[in-house]
């Protein structure tokens, strides 16, 4: 078995006007067995960025736990948050560091930069960055995601349009993927506040 | 070591802590994932006035596209670009070093860094890790010695030639070159030449797709031209867009609002001194 699929998940990321969205699913399993379904994959690391990683829970945690501690000595030198594109680099570099025995996780990353300019993307367990300008997949549902997203997109969308779009995409996704699912978790981020949403789905 | 309280970050290079929890999980039968690769297809020629670096922009992971458009061609230093094929972590990782490494060595020398140099850090390091780096790049540029192009292969052996192609589509874009490659190439001619290898590579490899970028380094001057030609449009665009009958269901809702940012629009009265 792929040790991507010893858990299960799905992480996705959407970019909007000048706001973008952040999705996962909410499943946490050993293999064929379902042990939480409120499991939190998305994190804030500061309001106008966050990190949804999927893969092995427990690399999950330990990473997310590693890079908070980084970005809070971030803010203590610095007296300002970390750029997207500047946090994208720092994770990119933990992981790479760990090259020949891998962190077990593929991070998404979704922030809004200078100028509210949403800035998205996913790597690799090793680190490589992939930046997009539509939207990006991560997890074990990622296949049917690509799907979905490269179907529903559009660009430029408002927030409450891209709330539906990201929606649908994760739900028919996860719908198709035994491994992830049991709701859905959404954040929408605009300059001005931060949505978070809790997706009913189908709970099998 | 694992044994300290405060996790420092690390003075540079890699770290093997993971590998032995890693192999446990192997062993139990948990295969390991695939990496970013970018099957690819890269090209370098050597025309009249310098060097033409030619590339795919298609990463894939297994056998999905992963990156539509994603760059393939690095900057190592203002005369010296460099393509990169195999394991996309690999190859950014090892240009981004060795380009930080060529800087600091201008800073020191005070003069413009060579070719022969940049092949020199990629080939010690690429060999040291014995291939386990997987990283196969062509490294081409103008410095003051003339035009130089290089391959270099994952295990750290380098070939100079004049005209050179790399990755999983090296051999559809070797057979145009073989074909129509002569010496003292005009800059529209090799362009066209580039265009055609890489666009070979495209349409016949399946690691290898989307849109062809390219790079034109000649003494003083670089042209960096993103997406040179995009042979492979979406066309299924609809103009309706998707619509759904269905809204989601929404269990609840938590909005967190952000500090307004403040302007100053009066300036205050400066102090007397």
């Amino acid at each position: 078995m792929q040790i991507f699929e010893y858990n299960g998940s799905a992480v996705v990321a959407m970019v909007g006007k000048n706001c973008f969205a952040i999705a996962s699913d909410r499943r946490l399993g050993v293999q064929l067995q379902t042990i939480a379904t409120d499991f939190q994959r998305i994190s804030k690391i500061h309001d106008h960025l966050f990190i949804g990683l999927s893969g092995l829970a427990t690399d999950v945690q330990t990473l997310y736990q590693r890079l908070v501690f980084r970005h809070k000595l971030y803010q203590l030198r610095e007296e300002r948050d970390m750029k997207p594109e500047t946090f994208a680099s720092l994770v990119s570099a933990i992981l790479y560091e760990k090259r020949f025995g891998p962190y077990l996780c593929q991070p998404v990353i979704a922030g809004l930069g200078d100028d509210n300019k949403p800035f998205i993307c996913t790597m690799d367990s090793i680190g490589a960055k992939e930046l997009a300008k539509d939207f990006v997949v991560s997890g074990t549902a990622s296949e049917s995601l690509y799907g979905a997203c490269e179907a529903m997109f559009k660009p430029d969308m408002e927030a409450e349009e891209l709330f539906e779009t990201i929606s649908q995409a994760l739900l028919s996704s996860v719908d198709r993927d035994c491994l992830s699912g049991w709701g859905g978790h959404v954040y929408v981020v605009t300059p001005d506040e931060i949505k978070e949403k809790i997706l009913k789905g189908r709970m099998d | 070591m694992s044994q300290s309280a405060v996790d420092v970050p690390p003075k540079g290079g890699f770290s093997f802590d993971l590998c032995k929890r890693n192999d446990m999980l192997t062993q139990k039968g948990l295969k390991a994932p695939s990496f970013l690769k970018t099957g690819t297809t890269i090209v370098g020629l050597i025309f009249k006035d310098g060097v033409i670096l030619g590339a795919d922009t298609r990463a894939t992971e297994g056998p999905i596209v992963a990156d539509k458009n994603c760059e393939k061609i690095h900057y190592m230093a203002p005369n010296i670009y460099c393509c990169g094929a195999g394991t996309a972590a690999d190859t950014e990782a090892v240009t981004d070093m060795v380009s930080s490494q060529l800087r600091l060595h201008r800073y020191q020398t005070s003069r413009d860094s060579r070719v022969i140099t940049a092949l020199t850090l990629l080939k010690k390091h690429l060999f040291s890790y014995q291939g386990h780096v997987s990283a196969a790049l062509v490294l081409g540029g103008v410095d003051i010695t003339g035009p130089h192009l290089h391959t270099i292969y994952p295990h750290g052996s380098t070939d100079t030639l004049p005209f050179a192609t790399m990755g999983s589509g090296s051999l559809a874009a070797m057979s145009v070159f073989e074909a129509k490659y002569k010496e003292g190439l005009t800059r529209d001619e090799g362009i066209q030449l580039v265009a055609e290898a890489i666009c070979s590579g495209i349409f016949n490899d399946l690691g290898s797709g989307s849109n062809v970028d390219i790079c034109v380094i000649t003494k003083g001057n670089k042209e960096y031209l993103r997406n040179y030609m995009e042979p492979n449009p979406r066309t299924y665009v609809s103009s309706k867009g998707y619509s759904f009958t269905k809204k989601t269901e929404v269990l609840l809702t938590k909005i967190t609002p952000l500090l307004e940012r403040v302007e100053i629009t009066e300036v205050g009265e400066a102090m007397e001194e």
